[in-house]
């Protein structure tokens, strides 16, 4: 029995689509720029932001029910909407379950919003709106653990289909720019002053962004050639402090190392990695001495967060999106913002566009709290 | 085999509970938050990091104190000892103190002690720094403890060897109230007791235990 | 510079939530990071809020933190030197 990827959506400032936003990281482009909007921060800030009026022209299309969402639930059920579109899977049947991944879910209506209960802000409440909107008749599990949301409710999505009850699980994703969030980030002084620039020496600070995504797996026991499947996927916990990295990156090769196990893959088999890669000193640093311990320093790295910024509780969904359409068109995308190598260990980071067959590929993220979680994919 | 409850540790109504036992509780004038803190120090552990953190934090990291006490040192696989939480509100408290920080553009001064307790999974990172705990991590949000959902994950847990033990439950708190229930939670072994099994019905009688 | 000294040690208690530490507890010439108080880098962060909520005064570069903060002294002397509130 076998775990397949069969859809996905991506919605963030480069598109509203994997299509849109898979070409525009091929072509390098870069989705973060000033935002000057002192409601959301009383000085300029970098923040890679969804096309307003887009999102709702698109929302108004798809809205036949004209149910009043919020900003995030627009976004949400847009991009669960157009991953279901590329599929025949019936999202009210009890063999289809919903899962959730955010970090704040709808942090705005911590100033209310008229017409919109208050109790949305409880991401199970969110997660509820989400399911009903759909006629899904299971519980919206909610996951939310820092920024290794998004792969963790991946490995989680595997797990439930490996039991008896589900055939169709749809992972979806998403976090705003919020005064909340920018602010929060600025107080730790993490934002840089020009578009980030992962693995790179002169690297100093995060971009923030938001986007939804959808990931639709499911339980097949006659995998097709070319199929991308989960291979493998862990979590782990640095038990160093809680806002940053451990130096020897003690979590992430913990969870390197289980995916595999998990997997079957050996290190030297993995084609392509896709890091978590924030552009943050520590971060960049710890990621890179991950790689190295574990013999993987041979496999090409990007990060996506040059091109989309860090979309939080979106970002393991988006990027796992991507880096599967990576894989079925064999090409490794560039890393926007990146120039010169400078991080403790050496990484082969992808500056252009590279054509590799990928047939085994490693996701990676890193959050607060110490966590930590791989995820290996695999092509049939 | 079905893994194996060691240890549970109920906290709610200014009391704390230990295997069903109550062991601290303070009068029920006690403002929650100060009952917290002097069952800590009633744990006896020196811990002065424990102040610095948001109220979902040291609630998580209480019933962890009280919790470990009951496990031995010796029989802890750091790797994999997995942590899973979960709870109703996420940290809606504490992200309510921070957004008092920069509500208004006059008095804007976001404090990033706080917010890096705006994440409720952060209580989990304390827990894991404490008692060396590196295995696998989860945070969940649901209306209600959920014996039903954790059983399953965590058994799978267990089932895939990707975890020998788990600290595990429910750690929630709102403007009126506070409850924390978490378990330990080992590989199932011939020698333990098999009413402490990691089951629905077992979990749903041990939360109700000391229920008045 | 006394009474500056004394606010300030109340106020960094505080502010970085030290419970059971009273202004006696703390020598205005120990080092607040590594060995005397032991603070952190969230610590380090929250003082550049106190200085700019307190005092009015903004660190442009952090950098220069380790300097500004390594005692309760070098604190006083630095917002002495840039008070504007």
């Amino acid at each position: 029995m076998a775990v397949r990827f069969v859809s996905s959506n991506i919605i963030s400032s480069l598109g509203f689509s994997t299509e849109e936003n898979f070409q525009n990281l091929l072509h390098g482009k870069v989705g973060i720029q000033t935002i000057d909007d002192p409601l959301l921060y009383p000085t300029p800030f970098l923040a890679a932001c969804i096309h307003q009026a887009e999102l709702e022209e698109r929302w108004n299309e798809t809205n036949q029910k004209v149910v009043i969402a919020t900003r995030l639930e627009k976004m949400l059920i847009l991009s669960i909407t157009e991953a279901l579109s590329k599929t025949k899977i019936d999202i009210s049947s009890s063999r289809t379950a919903i899962l959730l991944s955010t970090t704040k879910g709808n942090i705005d209506l911590l100033n209310p919003i008229e017409s919109i209960d208050p109790e949305r802000l409880l991401l199970w409440k969110l997660g509820e709106f989400i399911g009903h909107y759909f006629g899904n008749p299971n519980p919206v599990r909610v996951v939310t653990n820092a920024c290794i949301s998004g792969v963790l409710a991946i490995n989680i999505a595997a797990m439930m289909l490996k039991g008896e009850s589900f055939d169709h699980i749809i992972v979806v994703g998403g976090d705003l720019v919020t005064r909340f969030v920018v602010s929060g980030f600025m107080s730790f002084l993490s934002l840089s002053e020009t578009p980030c620039k992962p693995f790179d020496r002169d690297r100093d600070g995060l971009s923030l962004g938001e986007a939804a995504g959808t990931l639709i797996l499911e339980k097949t026991s006659f995998p097709e050639k070319g199929d991308i499947l989960f291979a493998g996927g862990a979590t782990a916990n640095d038990a160093n402090h809680i806002s940053g990295p451990s130096r020897t990156a003690e979590g992430s090769v913990i969870a390197i190392q289980i995916a595999l196990n998990e997997s079957g893959i050996a290190a030297q088999n993995i084609d392509h990695i896709n890091a978590h890669g924030t552009a943050t000193r520590y971060t960049d640093d710890m990621e890179s001495i991950a790689i190295q311990r574990l013999g993987l320093s041979g496999s090409p790295v990007n990060s996506y967060k040059g091109s989309w910024g860090h979309t939080l509780g979106a970002a393991g969904i988006i990027e796992t999106a991507a880096l599967i359409e990576s894989m079925k068109a064999d090409t490794i995308l560039p890393t926007a913002g990146f120039h010169s190598p400078g991080t403790t260990e050496n990484l082969i980071v992808t500056k252009e566009t590279l054509f590799k067959s990928l047939n085994t590929c490693l996701k990676l993220a890193s959050g607060f709290g110490g966590c930590n979680a791989a995820l290996v994919l695999n092509k049939k | 085999m079905t893994p194996q409850i060691t240890a549970f540790c109920h906290i709610k109504k200014n009391q704390v509970f230990l295997n069903g036992k109550r062991i601290f509780s303070a009068g029920p004038e006690v403002d929650m938050r100060e009952f917290v803190k002097a069952a800590f120090r009633n744990t006896g552990t020196k811990y002065p990091k424990f102040f610095k953190m948001d109220d979902y934090s040291k609630l998580g990291f209480l019933a962890a104190e009280v919790l470990m006490k009951e496990v031995d040192e010796s029989t802890i696989e750091a790797e994999s000892t997995g942590i899973v939480l979960s709870n109703n509100h996420s940290t809606l408290t504490t992200d309510q103190l921070f957004q008092d920080s920069i509500q208004s553009d006059e008095a804007f001064f976001p404090s990033p002690s706080v917010f890096v307790y705006t994440l409720p999974n952060i209580m989990a990172g304390e827990i894991a720094i404490r008692h060396h705990l590196t295995g696998e991590n989860a945070f969940f949000v649901s209306s209600a403890f959920d014996p039903d959902w954790l059983t399953f994950y965590i058994n799978q847990l267990f089932e895939s060897k990707k975890i020998s033990a788990c600290l595990s439950g429910w750690v929630e708190m709102d403007d009126q109230s506070l409850e924390a229930f978490v378990y330990y939670v080992e590989e199932g072994n011939d020698q333990r007791d098999v009413s402490m099994q990691h089951t629905v019905e077992e979990l749903n009688n041990l939360y109700i235990i000391n229920d008045k | 510079m006394e009474a500056l000294i004394e606010k300030l040690k109340e106020q960094i208690i505080k502010q970085l939530n030290l419970e059971d530490i009273t202004p006696a507890d703390i020598n205005e010439e120990d080092s607040l990071f590594g060995e005397g108080l032991g603070l952190d880098s969230i610590d380090a962060l929250e003082l550049i809020v106190l200085l700019e909520k307190e005092y009015g005064i903004r660190i442009e570069n952090p950098k220069d933190g380790q300097k500004i903060f390594f005692s309760i002294k070098t604190m006083a002397e630095f917002i002495q030197e840039h008070q504007k509130k």
